[in-house]
C-alpha cells in the first residue's frame, strides 16, 4: 500500500521548501510577538480579543453552512438532474467569486441599504443589512462558488455504478443521494468549507463595510489607529492558531473518507433524475441566487460605467495597462501556486505522514491571514535577506502564491483522492521511477483539479490590493489598485470601470472552472 | 479517450506564454502618467511614499520634476500601511519623503527614529502650530473636522454650537460618525485634552446612546447624508467640496464650522524625510516645493484644503479664516495618547 511507503526524498525537499515560502508571514508574527512577548499575550488573551474571535467564528460557521446549504443543490441540478440550461446555470452560479467582497459589500449596501436603488426604485425599505446579517448574507454569496466549484467537479467524476446499483436495489433518489452520493462528497465538502472559512476570517474590505467587528477589524485598529505592530502581530497569530483548528476540523473530514475509483477511463454518463414540475421550483431558485449575487452587483457597475463613460473621463489605453498587469501577476501567481500545490497536494494525499501533514498545514498560513500582515511580514524578510528582489514583479508574484496556495491545495487534493493510488503502483510495477510516474501519471490524471487550483489563484490574484499596493514595483498599477485609488475618494463611476474589466477577465477561469463540472460531451 | 481539457490547456498556455514576454518587456505595462511620478521627466530622482491619492498630489509632483528636472517616483497606499511598511523596512527603506494624509502615520515613523531633522528654512515655512516641535516632519495642508447635513432636511440655524450638542434627543438616530477612522481619533484625543477623560468619555458614551451611527470613512459618511440615510456627520471639511466640484451646486450635503468650543479641529497632511535617505538635499528640495506658493494654491484650489505656508492664501470657497479654526497640539500626535484615546472610544462603546 501507497500508506506504508516513505516519500521520495525529492519531493519531500520540494514540499518542505514549500511549506518554508509559505510561512514566512507567520515567522514574521512569531518575530514580532517573541519580541515583546508580555504584551504581545496581554492583546491576544484580552477579552475584548477573546469576544472578538467569538463573533467571527460564529460568522465563519453561519457564511459556511449557508455556503454548503447553497451549493449542495445547485451542484446537483446542474451536475445531476434535467434542469433546462443548467450549464449556463453553472457558469452564472460560479460567477459571484469573481466579484471582490468589498466591492459586492458596497453594491449591496448601494442597492438594499438605506435609501438605496431598491428603496428609491420600489418604495419600500429593505430591513437593515448592517452588522451579523449583512456579512453573512454578503459573504456567503460571493463565496459560496469555493464550495460549488469542487462539489460540481466531484460529482462529475463520482463513479455513477454505484448509485445505478442503489437505485436498482430500490432506493429512492433522495436515499440514493444521502447514502451513496454525499458520503463521496464530504472530502470535497470539507475542503471547500476550509476555504470559505478562511476567506471569512481574514477578509476585511466587506465586514467593515458592512459595520460588523470581525477579528481582522481589531487587527487594523491595532496597526492603523495605535500603530502597535506587536498588537497587530498578537492578533495576527490568533488566527493562525484558528487556522490549524479549522484544518484539522477539514483534515479529519477528508481522513476519515477516503474514496478512490479506477481513473477517469471508466466514466460514464449517469441518467439525470428528470425533475418534471420541480424544475419550475428549481429554476426560481437558480434564478434567485443568480439575481442577488451577480446580477444585481452587476448591474448597479453598469449603471456607474455608464455615468463615467458619459462624463468621459475613461482612457481606454490606461484600462487596457491595467488590465495588462494584473493579468501578469495573476498568470504567474496561478503557475507557481499550482505547481507548489501538486508538491503539496501530492504528499499529504500519497505519503501521509506526521511531517507531510504538517508541511500541509504551514502551507495555509497564508491564506488566514489579512493581505496587510502577509506583506509586512515579506517586507521584513525581503529587506533583510533579499533587498536586490525588494519590490520587484517576482516579489509580488511570490507573495501573492504563497497567500492564495490553499485555494489550489484543495482542489488538486481533492483530485488526487478521487485518484486510485493503484495506477500509479502499477506505473511503478512496470519499472518506472517515483518522478516519472509523478510526470506521466498523476500529474495527467489530476489535471482536472490541478486547473481548478490554478483558475482560483488566478482570480483572487486578480482582485488582491494591499499586498499590491505595497510589495509592487513602484509606478505598477493594476485593475484592483485603480479601483482602490478611485474609491477611496468616492469616485464610484470612474471606478466603474475597471472593475467590469476586472470582472470579466477574472469570468474566464470561472468559466473554465465551471465547465469542469459540465456533463461529459 | 478524448479530452475536454485541449481547448483549454491551449488558452492556459497561450497565457502562460503572454505573461512570460512580458517581464523581458520590462516592468509590466506602463500606465499613463496620471498622478505625478515616473513619466521619465528627467534622471532618476526621490522616491516618495504617499498616503494621499494621485489625484490630491499629481500636479504638485510634477511641478517640482519639471523645476528640478528629476523624475520622483511614488508608492500609493493608505497611509497607515505605508507606515507599518517603513517601520518594517527600517535603514533599507527605498524610500526618501513620506506624506502622510493623517498625523497619527507620521508620528509613528518619527517615534521609530526614521525620520530626518528638517532645515531651518522649512521648518520656518508654516507657523509653529503646524509642525513638529522637534523638527521632524511639516504640515503642509489642513483639513477641518466639521458637522456635515442635509440642507433639504436641516437648517444650519438647528445646528448645535459645538458636537457636544448632537447628543442632544433631537438628533437620536440621525448622526453618522466614523470612530474607526484615524480624523475621528484624533478629534477625540483633542476633546480629552481640552476637556478631560471624563468629559470626553461621557460625550461618546450619550453619542452611542444616542443611536450615532457608525461609518468606516469620511466618504461613506457623506454619501450616506446625500442619500438620505442620516442627516447630519462629523466629517473633514473637503470631502464635501470635492462632492459640489463633482455634483454641481444642487448637491445636497453643506459643511458647518462649528463656532463653540472644540467645534472644528484642524488636521494635517505632513511631510518627512526618512533619516535612511541617501538624497537628502534632493528630498529637503521636495518638501520645501510643496510648500512654495504654486503647490500650496493648487492644494488649496483643487481639494479645497487649506494652504499652511506661511503667506498662502485658502480658496475663496473656504470662508471660515484658518486662524478661527484650532489645530490640535503637535504632543497630541504623541502615540500614547492615540493610545489612550482608542480605549477610551473601546470602553464608551463607540469602537
Amino acid at each position: 500500500m501507497a500508506r506504508s511507503r516513505p516519500a521520495p526524498v525529492w519531493l519531500l525537499a520540494a514540499g518542505a521548501l514549500v511549506g518554508a515560502a509559505a510561512v514566512l508571514p507567520a515567522a514574521y508574527l512569531a518575530v514580532v510577538v517573541f519580541g515583546d512577548f508580555s504584551a504581545a499575550m496581554e492583546t491576544a488573551l484580552s477579552s475584548r480579543a477573546l469576544e472578538t474571535l467569538l463573533r467571527t467564528a460564529a460568522l465563519t460557521a453561519a457564511v459556511v453552512i449557508a455556503s454548503v446549504a447553497l451549493a449542495l443543490p445547485i451542484g446537483w441540478l446542474t451536475v445531476r438532474t434535467d434542469l433546462p440550461g443548467r450549464r449556463l446555470w453553472a457558469v452564472l452560479c460560479t460567477l459571484p467569486l469573481v466579484i471582490p467582497s468589498y466591492v459586492g459589500a458596497y453594491l449591496l449596501v448601494a442597492a438594499l441599504g438605506p435609501k438605496g436603488m431598491v428603496h428609491d426604485a420600489l418604495g419600500i425599505e429593505p430591513p437593515s443589512i448592517y452588522g451579523f446579517l449583512g456579512a453573512w448574507i454578503v459573504l456567503t454569496l460571493f463565496t459560496y462558488p469555493l464550495v460549488l466549484i469542487p462539489l460540481r467537479a466531484a460529482l462529475r467524476r463520482i463513479d455513477p455504478q454505484l448509485e445505478d446499483a442503489a437505485r436498482a436495489m430500490g432506493r429512492g433518489p433522495l436515499e440514493v443521494f444521502r447514502t451513496v452520493v454525499l458520503p463521496q462528497l464530504w472530502p470535497v465538502i470539507a475542503a471547500g468549507s476550509l476555504l470559505v472559512a478562511l476567506f471569512v476570517i481574514s477578509d476585511f474590505g466587506a465586514v467593515s463595510i458592512l459595520r460588523f467587528d470581525s477579528f481582522t477589524a481589531e487587527i487594523y485598529i491595532a496597526y492603523q489607529s495605535s500603530f502597535d505592530r506587536v498588537a497587530a502581530a498578537a492578533l495576527g497569530a490568533v488566527l493562525v492558531v484558528a487556522m490549524l483548528l479549522l484544518l484539522f476540523a477539514s483534515s479529519r473530514v477528508r481522513g476519515a473518507r477516503r474514496v478512490h475509483r479506477l481513473g477517469p477511463g471508466t466514466l460514464r454518463p449517469t441518467q439525470p433524475y428528470r425533475l418534471g414540475r420541480w424544475r419550475w421550483p428549481a429554476l426560481g431558485f437558480c434564478l434567485l441566487v443568480v439575481l442577488v449575487a451577480f446580477v444585481l452587483p452587476v448591474g448597479v457597475l453598469i449603471y456607474w460605467a455608464n455615468k463615467g463613460i458619459s462624463t468621459g473621463s475613461t482612457s481606454w489605453n490606461t484600462i487596457a495597462a491595467l488590465g495588462g498587469n494584473s493579468l501578469l501577476i495573476a498568470v504567474w501567481a496561478a503557475a507557481a501556486g499550482a505547481i507548489a500545490a501538486l508538491v503539496v497536494a501530492a504528499l499529504v494525499v500519497r505519503y501521509p505522514s506526521r511531517m507531510t501533514r504538517a508541511i500541509e498545514r504551514l502551507a495555509h498560513a497564508g491564506y488566514a491571514l489579512p493581505g496587510i500582515l502577509v506583506a509586512l511580514g515579506l517586507v521584513f524578510f525581503a529587506t533583510r535577506a533579499v533587498p536586490a528582489l525588494y519590490q520587484t514583479i517576482a516579489l509580488l508574484v511570490f507573495a501573492m502564491t504563497i497567500h492564495y496556495l490553499p485555494l489550489a491545495i484543495g482542489p488538486t487534493a481533492s483530485s488526487l483522492v478521487q485518484l486510485s493510488p493503484r495506477i500509479e503502483e502499477a506505473a511503478r510495477g512496470m519499472g518506472r521511477g517515483p518522478a516519472e510516474v509523478f510526470r506521466t501519471i498523476t500529474i495527467p490524471l489530476a489535471r482536472g483539479g490541478v486547473m481548478a487550483g490554478a483558475a482560483l489563484v488566478f482570480l483572487h490574484a486578480m482582485k488582491e490590493l494591499t499586498v499590491t499596493l505595497i510589495l509592487s514595483p513602484i509606478g505598477f498599477k493594476t485593475l484592483a489598485t485603480d479601483i482602490w485609488t478611485q474609491t477611496t475618494y468616492g469616485f464610484y463611476e470612474a471606478s466603474a470601470i475597471p472593475a467590469l474589466v476586472l470582472l470579466a477577465v477574472a469570468a474566464v477561469p470561472v468559466y473554465l472552472l465551471s465547465e469542469q463540472g459540465a456533463a461529459p460531451p | 479517450m478524448s479530452h475536454p481539457l485541449s481547448q483549454r490547456t491551449r488558452l492556459l498556455a497561450a497565457l502562460a506564454v503572454f505573461a512570460a514576454l512580458v517581464p523581458l518587456a520590462g516592468c509590466g505595462f506602463s500606465t499613463e502618467d496620471s498622478g505625478g511620478g515616473s513619466n521619465d521627466s528627467g534622471p532618476e530622482g526621490i522616491t516618495l511614499y504617499s498616503g494621499r491619492i494621485p489625484a490630491a498630489i499629481g500636479p504638485a509632483v510634477d511641478s517640482y520634476e519639471a523645476q528640478a528636472n528629476r523624475d520622483v517616483k511614488v508608492r500609493f497606499a493608505e497611509t497607515a500601511d505605508l507606515a507599518a511598511t517603513l517601520v518594517e523596512e527600517g535603514d533599507a527603506s527605498p524610500a526618501d519623503v513620506f506624506f502622510a494624509q493623517e498625523p497619527g502615520a507620521i508620528a509613528a515613523v518619527a517615534e521609530a527614529g526614521l525620520l530626518a531633522k528638517l532645515p531651518r528654512d522649512i521648518l520656518d515655512r508654516v507657523p509653529a502650530r503646524y509642525r513638529d516641535p522637534e523638527g521632524r516632519w511639516v504640515g503642509v495642508t489642513g483639513r477641518a473636522r466639521v458637522i456635515a447635513y442635509n440642507k433639504d432636511v436641516v437648517k444650519e440655524s438647528e445646528l448645535p454650537p459645538s458636537p457636544f450638542g448632537l447628543t442632544a434627543p433631537k438628533w437620536k438616530d440621525r448622526v453618522g460618525w466614523s470612530p474607526a477612522s484615524s480624523s475621528m481619533q484624533e478629534y477625540v484625543t483633542a476633546l480629552r485634552a481640552k476637556y478631560g477623560d471624563d468629559r470626553t468619555k461621557q460625550w461618546l458614551e450619550e453619542m452611542v446612546d444616542n443611536g450615532a451611527v457608525s461609518f468606516p470613512d469620511n466618504v461613506t459618511i457623506r454619501d450616506a447624508i446625500a442619500k438620505g440615510e442620516i442627516d447630519v456627520g462629523l466629517i473633514n471639511h473637503y470631502y464635501v467640496a470635492q462632492a459640489i466640484g463633482e455634483e454641481g451646486p444642487d448637491y445636497p450635503v453643506a459643511v458647518y464650522f462649528p463656532p463653540g468650543g472644540l467645534g472644528s479641529l484642524m488636521l494635517l497632511t505632513s511631510v518627512g524625510v526618512l533619516e535612511s535617505s541617501d538624497r537628502k538635499p534632493e528630498a529637503f528640495a521636495f518638501v520645501r516645493s510643496l510648500l512654495s506658493d504654486k503647490s500650496q494654491a493648487f492644494f488649496t484650489s483643487s481639494s479645497k484644503e487649506y494652504p499652511l505656508a506661511k503667506g498662502a492664501r485658502p480658496d475663496p470657497s473656504l470662508s471660515v479664516p484658518v486662524d478661527k479654526i484650532p489645530v490640535s497640539d503637535a504632543s497630541l500626535v504623541d502615540l500614547k495618547e492615540i493610545q489612550g484615546t482608542i480605549e477610551l472610544m473601546q470602553e464608551s462603546g463607540a469602537l
